[in-house]
């Protein structure tokens, strides 16, 4: 399943650490991600601020790989598959810039949103669904029991 | 698409150089509009003369097909030649096929490029008489090839001789003119000259040198059918190429009142004295050089990009360049001033049974030009000597024999790119072999190393194959290898080199606020990305906690993975831990406490590692913070850019040859050492007496213990490439050792770019300067010590004191779903 989330809601509640110029956040209608996340049964997962800043934790599955939870310098979450396309290195130890996330194995820059490797690399992380609201994390019941 | 248009006239490698450049800075800033006189989309012009010597085909050499213009929303018009622009009303006025076109514009680049000198002779607008500048004449030349039998090329440079070797290749009986007594005399002295043209000659080629043109002759079928020197000799030719030098071509520039001095004259930022119009490459003169290889042309059009985009930070200040012939199998470069002169000295190899000629150009103590024939392998080191002007003094007597900044591993030993045949592995580390490289060169146009490594991933890891893909660029490059620029951008969210952000960290603003933050740091410095990258952070958080100690906070989010776990990463996610032993001893009581850990976290592997310390491997992240509880031990760093380990041999206490008790020095040296950090890893060793067990002459800093004191070597490597350490000073006692070898490491802590290991730094430098720092100037070492100590004094042990350390305890701590 694509994440076409709306992840961007917790710019909103979120102040930046530093204080510093961000760039506009482009906040998707509330409306239009509920309606694209219909049937999804949501799961509350943690709190947004159990994640770091221009970092991330790391989701234990019951059955399938762990899920690396990230969090931009400005605030968005993203969910990916804990394992970089490349050799499997858990991107949750990379460093998180911008909207990407450096592996900490050998350095394949991957899209936080899409899971996509930069070219020239090819080679894609799965995304999980993600969402906040009320200052959690929520994320798909569905998905996250399923196994690999 | 944007509001503002641009227009480019001129749809060559230069211009389109700049819209590239452009695109990547500010995709959607500009509606942009191509003009090009040729039919062809751009192509790389370099490439022409292995097209002519039938060794690569013309649709190989396109560099941007009309799809590329299409993707990115440009307007291209081909075979279409601008006649005026209107610099009030801003419009360019074009003649194409079908008939008149208008171009308004916002700004406006010229890349006109230039026109072939077309010597002034009876008989230069007969058939048959060609210059040497585009695909048509290129074309003109094979279809001559194939019907006639005799060339004459005019002009012994660079250009004459690809024209006359492509030719003869093609089958045809070429003999070069050239006025001057020797061939290539811009780029070459007189020996190298010669073995050029013996080597010429070997293929076939033939010269009438010191002869000068009086007029081209016509045959009964009204087509060139000889060249009349002024001596009196009439050489045959069916086939006449001029190439005796090019021209800025600058009619349209002139015509619309621009002003131009051989050239369009432009200032730092590639503008004309109409600052609405910008002029790029051959057509431009900037500071009086009017430019004619590629390498200066891209500068300028990441200079114009730069402008165009707004950024305005960057300037262009001139290019060195340096030459390569592309005829395959000859081999010579030349650089700077060659010839040499009054002030200069020069170092000469002369070889004339192996054809292998040297010169090397010295003023001041530094190299000034190179010149080499049929051994060029070390072309792209002198060449960066140069533009770095650098002193050379204490390499000098090596300097002959070059260095190539190649690694000994990885790749068989191997430095000698073209004598690797093109299965033969390049960079070991990523599995790229020579032919792939030399492909991707060829089909997807790239220019620098950068672009190898972004395409192939070729140098793009370990780096120790830097100087074979180099030399393999400057191969199928020739002179148009755009080596890597004098000063190196820290990553692609700056323009700015380490040095520059190192001076902005340690120069207070004028209200005497500093930079102690990250985000401050990137906000003053006008990064273009809001938080950095990979690259940059952990650069830059090194350099604040470096400059300010005490004051600049870590910020363990620009730090690799091992430095904010402090552990080292294994392939499969797990971690090693190596923890401290004081000078590489050990004892019962801890070898226990190591054991019971093993067991009661279930280490699979414990291992002893190279720096004589013991390495538990497999642990669980989660596990990290009860397993150094339970170690009980400082840690050992061994994940860090920073002090390592101090090896050590028995010494005087137990051996019977030993001088010196280098174990207490050693420990001595890794107590006053420790929790450093640094541009990147440090390791020393201290041996008791000359036999050296601990291996000292290959570490950062080798401390080698004689009957008289302790001799200290600096900048050893025993990684990629194999580096012996350099002898610094000999001292008598155990504080003066902690003195040299701790001022020696600020100074690289202060000075040394991230990333960059003493070796590097100590040649980057030269050893003569940090002589000067630690050996000449006493108070200055004390205090270079003095700071080391002050900044390590109230560094946590990030282990045992992880709140001060700044470690985000979270990272140890999974999430799991109810």
């Amino acid at each position: 399943m694509r994440a076409t989330v709306d992840t961007r809601e917790a710019v909103a509640m979120d102040h930046d650490e530093h204080g510093r110029l961000q760039p506009a956040p482009r906040t998707v209608p509330i409306a239009a991600a509920a309606a694209s996340d219909a049937g999804l049964d949501w799961l509350d997962v943690c709190a947004v601020d159990d994640v770091p800043l221009q970092g991330a934790r790391v989701l234990k599955r019951p059955r399938g790989g762990d899920v690396a939870l990230f969090r931009s310098a400005a605030g968005a979450v993203f969910a990916l598959l804990d394992r970089c396309p490349h050799k499997g290195g858990p991107l949750s130890q990379g460093i998180v810039f911008g909207e990407r996330v450096a592996c900490p194995l050998h350095n394949w820059s991957i899209g936080l949103a899409d899971g996509q490797a930069a070219a020239p690399d090819v080679g894609c992380a799965r995304p999980f669904a993600v969402r906040v609201a009320d200052g959690r994390v929520w994320m798909d019941a569905v998905q996250l029991r399923a196994a690999d | 698409m944007g509001t503002q248009k641009l227009v480019l006239i001129g749809n060559g490698m230069a211009g389109v150089r700049t819209i590239e450049e452009l695109l990547a800075l500010a995709p959607e800033r500009y509606e942009i509009t191509v003009f090009g006189a040729e039919p062809h989309p751009n192509y790389n012009r370099i490439l022409l003369s292995p097209v002519l010597a039938g060794e690569q085909r013309l649709e190989d050499i396109v560099l941007n097909d009309r799809e590329w213009y299409a993707t990115h929303g440009i307007a291209l018009h081909l075979g279409c030649r601008v006649v005026d622009v209107d610099r009030r009303r801003r419009v360019v006025l074009a003649e194409g096929p079908q008939g008149p076109i208008e171009a308004p514009y916002d700004r406006l680049i010229l890349a006109t490029g230039s026109q072939p000198f077309m010597l002034p002779v009876p008989g230069v607008d007969l058939p048959g008489v060609l210059a040497y500048r585009d695909i048509a004449d290129t074309d003109a030349m094979i279809a001559a090839a194939a019907r006639y039998r005799e060339a004459v090329v005019i002009g012994g440079g660079l250009l004459g001789l690809e024209a006359a070797n492509g030719l003869r290749a093609r089958g045809m009986d070429v003999t070069v003119v050239h006025i001057m007594p020797t061939l290539m005399e811009r780029q070459l002295d007189a020996e190298a000259a010669a073995l050029l043209r013996g080597a010429l000659e070997q293929r076939g080629l033939k010269f009438a040198l010191a002869a000068k043109t009086e007029a081209l002759l016509a045959g009964d079928d009204g087509r060139v059918a000889g060249v009349a020197l002024a001596d009196g000799r009439t050489l045959p030719a069916q086939l006449v190429v001029m190439a005796v030098g090019i021209r800025p071509e600058t009619t349209l520039a002139q015509k619309i009142g621009l002003h131009c001095n051989r050239g369009v004259v432009v200032d730092d930022t590639m503008q004309t004295y109409d600052p609405r119009i910008y002029a790029v490459g051959e057509c431009a003169n900037h500071r009086g050089i009017a430019y004619g290889l590629v390498a200066p042309l891209f500068e300028m059009a990441k200079v114009c990009a730069n402008h165009l985009a707004h950024f305005g930070i960057g300037r262009y200040t001139g290019s060195v360049t340096s030459t390569k012939l592309k005829v395959t199998g000859i081999d010579l470069f030349s650089a700077g001033d060659f010839v040499g002169g009054e002030g200069t000295e020069c170092i000469t190899l002369s070889d004339p049974i192996a054809g292998v000629y040297k010169k090397l150009v010295i003023k001041d103590e530094k190299l000034v030009g190179a010149c080499l024939y049929g051994d060029t392998a070390d072309g792209g080191w002198y060449f960066k000597l140069l533009r770095e002007g650098r002193s050379v003094a204490d390499v000098r007597d090596r300097l002959m024999f070059g260095e190539t900044n190649l690694g000994d591993t990885g790749h068989q030993g191997q430095n000698k790119a073209f004598a690797m045949p093109d299965a033969a592995e390049v960079c070991g580390c990523n599995g790229v072999c020579k032919g792939t490289i030399v492909e991707a060169i060829k089909t997807k146009g790239l220019f620098t190393l950068e672009e190898v490594r972004k395409s192939t991933k070729a140098s793009a890891s370990c780096g120790s194959c830097t100087g074979l893909v180099e030399q393999i660029l400057m191969n199928a490059l020739g002179s148009d290898y755009s080596a890597a620029p004098k000063k190196k951008a820290i990553c692609g969210c700056t323009e700015l080199g380490h040095d520059e952000v190192r001076r902005a960290i340690r120069t207070p603003a004028a209200d005497g606020t500093r930079l102690l933050t990250l985000a401050d740091t990137m906000a003053a410095l006008e990064w273009r990305t809001p938080d950095g990258c990979a690259t940059c952070r952990p650069a830059l958080n090194y350099y604040l906690i470096s400059t300010w100690p005490r004051e600049a906070r870590d910020d363990p989010r620009a730090r690799f993975v091992n430095e904010r776990m402090h552990a080292n990463i294994q392939k499969d996610g797990t971690y090693s831990v190596i923890p401290r032993m004081w000078g590489g001893e050990t004892s019962a009581s801890e070898l226990r406490r190591i054991a019971d850990v093993v067991d009661r976290y279930a280490i699979p592997t414990v291992k002893v590692t190279g720096g004589q310390r013991i390495d538990l491997l497999g642990v669980k992240g989660e596990d990290l913070p009860a397993v150094w509880k339970a170690l009980d031990m400082p840690s050992g760093h061994a994940y860090a850019k920073g002090l390592r380990t101090v090896k050590t041999c028995v010494g005087s206490e137990w051996c019977r040859f030993g001088t010196q008790d280098s174990t207490l020095m050693g420990k001595q040296l890794e107590r006053d050492l420790w929790r450093m950090y640094a541009p990147h890893k440090v390791k020393l060793a201290v041996s008791g007496c000359p036999r050296n067990c601990a291996e000292a002459g290959i570490k950062d800093v080798g401390v080698i213990g004689v009957d008289s004191g302790w001799e200290l070597y600096v900048a050893g490597n025993g990684g990629i490439r194999t580096e012996v350490a350099e002898f610094l000073v000999k001292v008598t006692t155990h504080e003066e050792v902690l003195e040299y070898a701790g001022a020696f490491l600020q100074l690289y802590r202060e000075e040394g770019w991230y990333l960059e290991r003493t070796v590097h730094y100590v040649k980057r430098v030269g050893l003569d300067a940090v002589k000067k720092r630690i050996l000449d100037d006493a108070a200055g070492r004390r205090a270079l010590h003095e700071r080391l100590q002050w900044s390590l004094a109230e560094e946590p042990d990030p282990w045992h004191d992880r709140a001060r350390a700044g470690v985000d305890e979270r990272q140890f701590a999974p999430l799991s779903i109810a």
